[in-house]
């Protein structure tokens, strides 16, 4: 129990995967609160690379976390530019009103 | 009890629980500003997770990036619409239990699977970027960020590139009915276009 291992991280990893997946199932309505989920999910995936990588003394895990990084920034300044212009188009955000394609 | 395994243990337990408790906070706030605000609190306490682990880099990338950019990007956009968030909290309780036994059985396997990891014999062998006992983290990136790994360091500024692009193309917006400065066609005016010379016969007017 007092000697941390990567056991340890793996489990706080998989507590914040499973907080971000309750998220977006429980703010079904709030494309924010859902984006911020998404990046709940990315962080945990970084401590999952970056335990894995200390634990094995090899550095590509920690790279792949910048990477995982990168895109994750991205991802949010797009879909949050999606939304604004979204929401100057249509007045609201509302997830179920978004069906303009019918997809 | 020895404090070198009893002050990393403690760190450790306060980060994550630090970071459990946060995240719950970001899905369960009733204000999204509030969620944004602890999003920055569970990043913190991440980043001191990173920093337990070894990986310092990371860890004020993570600060900078994630604090100073993404939950600022995040802010800036909760607090620009006009929203009834309140309106958008309705079918929560609705998706409450499944959401939660979903969470429940996700969070159950993923850390059996955590606890029975073992690894493999070959894992030695088969690193990338093995890192020797002595360098420190920042060292050991610096040596082969852009050695190794500069291909993909130039495609993930790509990546950030097109971001950026792509957030500015769609959020530009022209205003119509608005008197812009013209650059192209002022300078692109001579003298016969706004000059005219008219002969005007006496007695007459224009």
């Amino acid at each position: 129990m007092m000697v941390i291992g990567l056991a340890h991280y793996l489990a706080v990893a998989a507590i914040l995967f499973s907080i971000g997946v309750f998220g977006i199932f429980v703010n079904r309505k709030n494309v924010i609160v859902i984006l911020m989920s998404i990046e709940l999910i990315l962080l945990s995936v970084n401590i999952n690379f970056v335990a894995f990588s200390t634990h094995l003394h090899d550095l590509g895990g920690q790279v792949f976390a910048l990477f995982v990084l990168t895109v994750a920034a991205a991802e949010a300044a797009v879909g949050l530019a999606i939304l604004v212009v979204y929401f100057r188009n249509r007045g609201n955000i509302a997830v179920s009103d978004i069906n303009l394609m019918k997809g | 009890m020895d404090l070198a395994v009893l002050l990393p243990a403690v760190a450790f337990y306060a980060f994550a629980g630090a970071a459990i408790l946060f995240a719950f906070g970001v899905v369960a706030a009733r204000n999204p500003v509030r969620s944004v605000l602890f999003l920055i609190m569970t990043f913190f306490s991440a980043a001191g997770l990173f920093v337990l682990m070894g990986a310092e880099f990371l860890a004020m990338i993570l600060i900078m990036v994630y604090v100073g950019a993404v939950a600022v990007l995040f802010l800036f956009v909760v607090m620009m619409l006009d929203i009834d968030f309140v309106e958008m909290r309705q079918g929560f309780a609705d998706y409450l239990p499944l959401g939660g036994l979903l969470a429940f059985v996700l969070t159950v396997e993923l850390i059996v699977l955590g606890a029975s990891w073992s690894v493999s014999g070959k894992a030695q062998e088969l690193r990338q970027a093995p890192i020797s006992g002595d360098t420190d983290n920042l060292r050991a990136f610096s040596e082969v960020l852009y050695t190794d790994y500069a291909f993909f360091i130039e495609a993930a500024g790509l990546v950030l590139l097109v971001a950026m692009i792509g957030a500015i193309v769609l959020t530009n917006f022209h205003k119509k009915g608005v008197k812009r400065q013209n650059i192209s066609a002022q300078v692109a005016r001579r003298a016969k276009d706004g000059v005219e010379l008219v002969d005007i016969k006496p007695g007459q007017g224009l």
